[in-house]
């Protein structure tokens, strides 16, 4: 009941926004609806709920080990929101409020999704929602990255479909009866026809992999986060990604009972390096500070891609840095909201000393820019230590030393950036706009929360987490 | 059982030639017929799968030629007349390229398809192999045109080889998820319907390689 919960209030709260007639108070929906979802997700995380074997839509212990982090990314970036839409009032809010809340409802139901069709409408209609807020801005630079985005993130929707046809016909031909839930699937096992697991692995990791932002597929990431503004591009790096990968997890889960689950994890492994590549790579040559958070994304995708092909260890590392990721992208993404706003600008030909403009703002985006680099003792540096250790302890050594190689790599292309933007002299403009758009405690704080947030969980990560976690590893990978 | 199939692969043979029309087509007005006439012959399908009657086919029928023959290729026209662009296709791969690959893609679809085991009941079809040929048509229209009505026709053309794979497993899978599919394959192209129209204000044209000010 209280699972239904996490996905029918901040659907009513949608609706309550679209009819809701003040401009001025609309936005509070944010937080509260935010609140609600994050006391009956904690509280669920707390006491779990039964799994019914054959329900659609469980707080399964995937969906508790993941969905607490989405509900407190989404209440500090709700929160966010309030004083951010205060200070864009030209632009109307109603649509904007609106899709945020719809987003958080179809994420809850994404995570809770036990139906392979099920699944697929929610990150459908996650997709569709995101388009309107991400043309906000109403500029020609949002229009162009919206179509890029709907362009790209519709196809790969397309053939994610077309994997979940495969896998139901693969069912279908080894014998099933049409029923499409994960555990009648994984129960199937060696009963499902192999060539068609296969067709359905690639077209879905192809898929779903568009939906995360895994290189090669990544091309629409740093356009859309380009332009985005700070609270959807931190949920889009923190909430919709994140129930791409667990997609991504639940079908290895069925393609690994098939049989197929070597050459399932042996993709993800490739498909994980190539983006940490890519990603460093383009970390390297990019002077754009929004479109660097957006390699950043691709990077840590490509993170959890690598966990969750090493085994049990793997995946429990990956569902931590799941959470470190999200909550250290949600303070990254804000602060450079505050940055982008006041200086007017987003590139290092245009942005420097905002030091001294802004500092609480670049005070986070620093430590942010560290957190995320893995500075211990946050949390991220556990999960990217978890990582390493499940590599060497299943003796992939070369796979090790190129995940290492891939983050000093994106360390100097991401502290060229940030130090640039951070350090000198500013311009004048920069200091008229931090005038125009002050640095209110409004502004700052749930970044800052979100930061305490990723350092409790490297400090002492709460037990409660640490056997969540195991138990969807032991729900997904039964065998060690 | 043998003759429904008959009618069936000849009408999957219809849409794997419009496939090509769509290809060679190089005035947006008949790119645009080809997905609509498409649509319309992927409508009929289930019609003639099912020896018997039976309401859900029949509504699944009527929705689709309604939606992918008749509407979706009427608004993209409205589109195409409200923001006044030529009716030139504009090809990055030309017309002939793109045929050779079509047709390239239709033979390596029809190859891909023997190497896939099919059920005693779907043995003989022609479906995936069109499903295939459709998909990879979309791909090339996508990348290989300029305009953006051309991008989401080819979209479309997408959609279409998915739905030619949806018919294999229309009786087994659960009324929820064939709502779902055309629930958002409108409510998809409605979206896009309207980016269009943003895109046409914002760059008066409907010229994609005008969207070149985001890149490294």
């Amino acid at each position: 009941m209280k699972a239904m919960l996490l996905i029918v209030v901040p659907l009513a709260g949608a609706v309550l926004a679209m009819l809701w007639p003040d401009k001025r108070t609309r936005p509070w929906l944010l937080p509260a609806v935010g609140l609600v979802h994050t006391v009956l997700s904690i509280w669920l995380l707390l006491a779990p709920p039964e799994v019914e074997a054959g329900a659609w839509l469980a707080f399964d212990p995937l969906a508790r080990a993941v969905l607490p982090a989405v509900s407190l990314l989404f209440l500090l970036c709700a929160a966010y929101a309030v004083p951010y839409l205060a200070v864009r009032t030209e632009r109307p809010n109603r649509v904007f409020v609106a899709l945020l809340l719809t987003i958080l409802g179809l994420l809850s139901a994404g995570h809770q999704s036990r139906h392979l069709g099920l699944l697929w409408i929610a990150i459908e209609a996650v997709t569709l929602a995101a388009v309107p807020l991400l043309h906000f801005n109403g500029t020609a630079r949002a229009f162009e990255a919206t179509w890029k985005y709907l362009l790209v993130g519709g196809t790969g929707i397309a053939l994610s479909l077309l994997g979940s046809f495969c896998l139901g016909y693969a069912s279908l031909h080894g014998g099933g009866g049409g029923d499409l839930t994960f555990s009648a699937l994984t129960a199937q096992g060696a009963g499902l026809s192999r060539p068609w697991v296969l067709a359905a692995w690639v077209l879905l990791l192809a898929g779903y992999g568009t939906k995360m932002g895994l290189a090669p597929m990544h091309t629409w990431k740093p356009d859309a986060y380009g332009e985005a503004s700070g609270t959807v591009g931190a949920l889009l790096a923190g909430g919709v990604t994140t129930v791409a990968f667990t997609a991504i997890l639940r079908i290895r889960a069925v393609i690994s009972a098939a049989g197929e689950g070597a050459a399932a994890d042996r993709s993800l492994l490739a498909i994980g390096l190539f983006s940490m590549m890519v990603a460093a790579l383009f970390l390297l040559g990019t002077r754009d500070f929004k479109r660097m958070l957006a390699y950043s994304s691709v990077e840590h995708m490509g993170i959890l891609s690598i966990g969750a092909a090493l085994g049990g260890a793997g995946a429990w590392a990956a569902l931590f840095h799941v959470w470190g990721n999200s909550l250290t992208k949600g303070a990254l993404f804000m602060s450079a909201g505050n940055l982008r706003r006041s200086a007017g600008a987003h590139t290092l030909d245009e942005v420097r000393g905002m030091s001294s403009v802004m500092p609480w703002s670049s005070g986070i985006f620093l430590t942010g820019m560290f957190v995320v680099t893995a500075l211990p003792p946050f949390g991220p540096f556990f999960s990217e230590l978890g990582v390493v250790r499940a590599a060497f302890g299943a003796g992939r050594w070369g796979v090790a030393t190129l995940f290492l190689g891939c983050l000093v790599f994106a360390f100097f292309g991401l502290t060229r950036v940030v130090f640039g933007v951070v350090d000198g002299r500013p311009r004048p403009a920069a200091r008229a706009g931090a005038r125009r758009f002050p640095e209110t405690a409004a502004l700052v704080v749930p970044q800052l929360l979100l930061l305490a947030c990723a350092l409790w969980l490297g400090v002492s990560t709460p037990e409660v987490l640490r056997e969540a976690w195991s138990t969807a590893v032991a729900q997904l990978y039964p065998t060690p | 059982m043998s003759d429904s199939h008959g009618t069936l692969n000849l009408l999957v043979g219809l849409a794997m030639g419009l496939n090509l029309v769509a290809l060679g087509s190089s005035r947006l007005p008949a790119l645009i017929a080809a997905v609509s006439v498409q649509g319309m012959v992927l409508g009929v399908m289930p019609l003639v799968m099912e020896s018997h009657f039976a309401w859900l086919v029949t509504l699944v029928a009527l929705g689709t030629v309604a939606g992918k023959g008749i509407l979706i290729p009427h608004l993209l026209r409205r589109a195409m007349r409200a923001a006044r662009i030529d009716r030139e296709v504009e090809p990055f791969v030309g017309f002939v390229p793109s045929l050779l690959l079509g047709a390239a893609g239709t033979i390596a679809a029809v190859a891909l398809a023997q190497a896939l085991p099919l059920l005693q009941e779907h043995a003989g079809t022609l479906l995936v192999s069109g499903a295939g040929a459709s998909v990879l048509t979309g791909f090339i229209l996508l990348i290989g045109r300029a305009k953006a009505i051309s991008q989401v026709c080819g979209y479309l053309i997408l959609e279409n080889g998915i739905y030619l794979f949806g018919l294999l497993l229309i009786k087994s899978t659960p009324l929820l998820v064939e709502a779902g599919i055309l629930l958002d394959l409108t409510v998809g192209i409605f979206v896009i319907g309207i980016i269009v129209d943003r895109i046409q204000r914002a760059f008066d044209s409907l010229d994609t390689r005008k969207l070149t000010v985001l890149r490294e």
